[in-house]
Parts: C-alpha cells; sequence; structure tokens
C-alpha cells in the first residue's frame, strides 16, 4: 500500500508541475499544451472512433508482425545455438544487425513490397526478429543440459522434443528476450506507421502534427505508451510470474 | 565376500558370475533357481558390454582415452554397483547403456540385440534428478508414457500407481521446486519407473543427498527392486553404498577406465549401511579403489595444466 501511496504522489506532483507550467502560460498553448487539453483532445479521439479504430489496426499488426518474429526467432535461434558453422558464422552477424534501426528498411521494404501493410509488417519483423534469435539462442545455451538428456531418455525425440522439452525448459532464459522483441516490435510498428497513410496511432500522431494539434500528439503519445505499458505489464509480467510459480525463486540461475 | 582379480577381457558369459549369483540366490531364495539361471553361459545375459572403448579429443586437440576394453555381463534382474575415482567413466559408461553417447569401438546389447541410441527400455535417474520444473509431480511421471503414446487413462492409472509406490500419492499436482531433495530423487524414481524400463540406469542419483534421506531410500530402492524386479545398473563413487545395494559391485581403474575387479556381493538383504559385514566388504572394495584415487591424484598433480576427463562423463 505504501508503494501505491508513492506512485500517486509521485504522478500527482508531476502532472501538477505540468499544468503549472502550462497555467503560467511561459509558451503558447500550441507549442506547450495544458493537461486539460490532452484530455479533450483524448475524449474527442475516443468519441470520433479515430482512437479506437487506430489502436485495433495497430494491434492487429503487431501481433501478427511479432508473432511471425516469435516463429521464426525460435528456429533461427535453434539453428544458430545447435549448429557449430551457423554459431561462428551467423553469430556476429546477428548480432551486428541489431546496431541498425529498424525503420532503415523502409526504404527496401516499399520497393519490395510496396505501400501497404506489408512493407510495415516488413519492418516490425526486421526490428523484433533479432532480439528473439539472439534471446532464443542464448536461451537454448544456458539451459542445463540435463533437460534435453532426461527428454530424450524418456523417449521424446525431433518435434516432440522440442515442443515438450526443448522449449518449455529454455523459456525461463528467454522470457526477457521475448520481451525486448516485443518493445521493439511496438516501436518499430509506431515508426513506420508514422511514414504513411497507415490509419494506425503512428499515422494518428502525425495527423496531430499536420494540424499543428500539439495536445492530439500528446494525447497519442500517451496511448502509445500505456499500451505498450499494458502489454508489458500484464502478458510479460503474467508470464514471468507463471514462470517464477512452477520454477521456484530464481528460475534462471 | 571372495575378492577375485579379473583380466580386463574375460570371456563373455563368464561361468565364475553364474557360479557365485546363483550361490546367493539359492541361499536367499529371492528368485526360484531354475535350470535356466543354473547355466548363464547357455543365456543372452540382459545388458551385455562388449569390448566398450571410448575415445575423444580434447580441446587441445589431444586424444583422451576414457573407456578401455569394457566387458560386463548383467543378469536379468540384477542389482550391479559401478564404482571407481572421479574421471574414471563410470557416468559416461552409463550414458553409453543408455544410448544418449555412443562408443567409440564395441557394442552395448540388450537382451543381445546392439543399443542404437535413446530407448525407454533402458531409464536413466540422473545425480541432478532432471526433472522437469515446468511440469507437475504427476506430468513428469505420467512423461514417459506421453511420449510412447499410452492412452490417457491409463497413465494416469500407472501415473497414481507409481507414486504411491513411493508414497508420494499425495504430491501428485505440486511443483518440482516445492519438494525436497529426497522426493525429487523419489519422482524420478516414479518417472523412470513409469515408463516401465527393464532396465533402470542410476548415476549417482543420492550423492547430493543427507545420510538419513539416503538410508531412506537406500531401503526404498531395495523394496521397489525387490518387487518390481528390474535390472539395475548403479553408479556411484560411496563404496559402502555399493556394497549395501548392489548383488556384485564392479571397480573401474582410474583414466582410462577398465573393469579392474568384480566383487561379488553374497550378504543377505535386507542390507545396512551399518551392518559390519557391508562395512567389512566395503573395506576390501575401498582397498583396491584406493590405489586408483592415489593415481588419479598424482596425474591431477602432475599434469598441473593439462586438460582432464570431465568427472560428471560430459562429452
Amino acid at each position: 500500500m505504501k508503494r501505491f501511496a508513492r506512485y500517486i504522489v509521485f504522478y500527482a506532483g508531476l502532472f501538477g508541475l505540468w499544468a503549472l507550467l502550462a497555467e503560467l502560460k511561459i509558451w503558447p498553448p500550441y507549442l506547450f499544451p495544458a493537461p486539460w487539453g490532452v484530455g479533450r483532445a483524448l475524449y474527442a479521439g475516443f468519441a470520433d472512433h479515430t482512437y479506437w479504430i487506430a489502436i485495433r489496426v495497430s494491434m492487429e499488426r503487431v501481433l501478427i508482425g511479432y508473432g511471425i518474429s516469435v516463429v521464426l526467432g525460435m528456429i533461427l535461434g535453434l539453428g544458430v545455438a545447435s549448429n557449430k558453422f551457423l554459431e561462428e558464422t551467423m553469430g556476429g552477424l546477428l548480432v551486428s544487425l541489431q546496431s541498425l534501426p529498424s525503420i532503415c528498411w523502409w526504404p527496401l521494404a516499399l520497393l519490395w513490397f510496396g505501400l501497404n501493410q506489408n512493407a510495415i509488417l516488413f519492418v516490425v519483423v526486421m526490428g523484433s526478429l533479432l532480439s528473439v534469435t539472439l534471446a532464443m539462442e542464448d536461451g537454448r545455451k544456458q539451459m542445463p543440459k540435463i533437460f534435453g538428456q532426461a527428454g530424450r531418455n524418456l523417449g521424446a525425440k525431433g518435434f516432440k522434443l522440442f515442443w515438450y522439452v526443448l522449449l518449455p525448459a529454455s523459456l525461463p532464459f528467454i522470457v526477457s528476450g521475448l520481451k525486448q522483441g516485443w518493445a521493439f516490435a511496438w516501436r518499430s510498428l509506431i515508426s513506420a506507421e508514422m511514414l504513411y497513410l497507415s490509419l494506425g496511432l503512428g499515422q494518428v500522431l502525425m495527423m496531430g502534427r499536420d494540424l499543428n494539434d500539439m495536445s492530439a500528439v500528446i494525447s497519442v503519445m500517451l496511448l502509445i505508451i500505456a499500451l505498450g505499458f499494458l502489454v508489458d505489464g500484464v502478458v510479460f509480467r503474467g508470464v514471468e510470474r507463471h514462470l517464477h510459480n512452477r520454477w521456484g525463486l530464481t528460475p534462471a540461475s | 565376500m571372495s575378492t577375485q582379480s579379473i583380466p580386463h577381457q574375460f570371456p563373455i558369459a563368464d561361468p565364475r558370475i553364474s557360479s557365485r549369483a546363483n550361490g546367493r540366490y539359492e541361499s536367499l531364495g529371492l528368485v526360484a533357481p531354475g535350470p535356466s539361471t543354473r547355466d548363464v553361459s547357455l543365456e543372452v545375459p540382459k545388458l551385455s558390454l562388449s569390448d566398450i572403448s571410448l575415445s575423444y579429443r580434447t580441446q587441445t586437440g589431444e586424444r583422451l582415452l576414457a573407456l578401455d576394453h569394457i566387458n560386463l555381463q548383467v543378469r536379468a534382474g540384477e542389482f550391479i554397483c559401478i564404482v571407481g575415482p572421479s574421471g574414471c567413466g563410470k557416468s559416461t559408461l552409463l550414458h553409453l547403456i543408455a544410448g544418449l553417447h555412443s562408443q567409440t569401438v564395441g557394442q552395448v546389447l540388450v537382451e543381445g540385440k546392439p543399443v542404437q541410441g535413446p530407448g525407454t527400455d533402458r531409464i536413466m535417474i540422473f545425480q541432478e534428478h532432471g526433472l522437469f520444473p515446468w511440469l507437475t509431480v504427476g506430468e513428469n511421471v505420467e512423461f514417459g508414457m506421453k511420449m510412447k503414446g499410452v492412452p490417457k487413462a491409463e497413465r494416469e492409472e500407472k501415473t497414481r500407481y507409481y507414486l504411491r509406490l513411493v508414497h508420494l500419492a499425495k504430491f501428485e499436482k505440486s511443483y518440482i521446486h516445492q519438494l525436497s531433495g529426497g522426493m525429487r530423487q523419489r519422482v524420478a524414481i516414479a518417472r523412470a519407473l513409469a515408463t516401465e524400463p527393464d532396465i533402470l540406469l542410476m548415476d549417482e542419483p543420492f550423492a547430493a543427498l543427507d545420510a538419513q534421506t539416503r538410508d531412506l531410500l537406500h531401503d526404498e530402492l531395495e523394496r521397489i527392486w525387490n518387487d518390481t524386479g528390474r535390472t539395475i545398473v548403479f553408479v556411484t563413487h560411496n563404496v559402502r553404498e555399493a556394497v549395501r545395494l548392489g548383488d556384485r559391485v564392479v571397480l573401474l581403474t582410474f583414466r582410462p577406465g577398465r573393469v579392474k575387479t568384480e566383487f561379488p556381493v553374497e550378504l543377505p538383504r535386507p542390507r545396512h549401511l551399518e551392518d559390519p559385514d557391508v562395512a567389512r566388504a566395503a573395506g576390501e572394495v575401498l582397498e583396491q579403489l584406493r590405489e586408483e584415487i592415489n593415481q588419479s591424484l598424482e596425474a591431477e598433480y602432475e599434469e598441473g595444466s593439462k586438460p582432464r576427463i570431465p568427472a560428471g562423463g560430459s562429452l
């Protein structure tokens, strides 16, 4: 409860400071909108369904893109972890590719897929695939060998071995990588959406810019933060808590 | 208790083993000694290691001989213990029998058929138990049957049966981390038995447990072995444990692992770790083991930075 009180105090203070600065009118409202202006923009956005549609479209895209990344990344990661040649060659490439912001793929994506949803999905996949792959590779290596041996010993092989043993055994070691992959996917999506008429949150944000409506811009920013936080806090926290319950106190050590 | 040095390449189906073993069985009456058990030389042994050698390349490119011409026959229903100094390859030998690794030379035969890869007729119990923490106790016990494709109803029935056998029926829904070390090893035993293997392979299963728990599990294992009639190959570095449990104790030499001596243990069961007879027999084994341990220590001091054979048998 004490922690909750601290949260209230902190956010009330932050809000108060924002309101105060806006009230002092040091900067004109179109440069520094007041909290109630942002509140009005939020209300208006939801009232005319723009935000609802944007949220649906963006969530759909990120789920598809992230889903592709997870499946591909697990296959790639397992491959790299279990093959010495791949590990030595591709391992380095993957790490160096990770320094490339995924939005750099946008021009190529446009040429390859055209100005449509697939180009956005491509950018999202490129943004999160590497994190998932590296996490899976690392998880496969960190996972105690005994699980694989015990599984094979009890008659699991091929896909069954992967599905019933290797995947669940490596989950505690890859969950933080999956989480990072999610964060990258979400950011890549918003960046890509900002670049064209996409109906998603990114485009709604740019629309606010075009209309010089900073209240709307900030309200969409808040939405993006809230959604990202929600998935992280609900989905991944849930997975972590689940693992904690099953594996005991320190799954990764 | 007789001690006899056996050359490491004795012929397959050694008649000496059969006569000794029959003597014990007859005196104890555990198994009705029919004519077939009396004449083992005509019978295919349950498990037979035929001229097994294993060598591998270390990271520095050196070729290391880990196991050297191991020959061993195990009868159906026999409890055999393998002891040796750490680094003698006793765990590795178990992995070979399980089919988790393959030997360089020689064959592992189960009822005369060569082993190719893992099989549910040979189930291993690891020192670190190797239970799956993402499954409940019941689901762990069920796992091998599920992989085999046993129908669900039958699986559940057998799971309950084997959990009762190790006195853990109440913990079917618990997770592994909620159990104590001794309970975990019992789950591992139940999981192995539920797959209904012919041969149980136990790799220092009680090494990480406290003395009281270990005593208890010795009794339980002896009882389960008696009830189920499984063949057990039990690896340990604890000589007393080996003598307390085994029908026969096989001593391996230090690197490369060879069969140095086989000791038939003809003490009446149930035995206890504190029995004076067990202690005396263990003393005899220990005397020979000590030579090997000294060699292993010397090798460690002399070699200094040279690579060592991993004790856990991982290759």
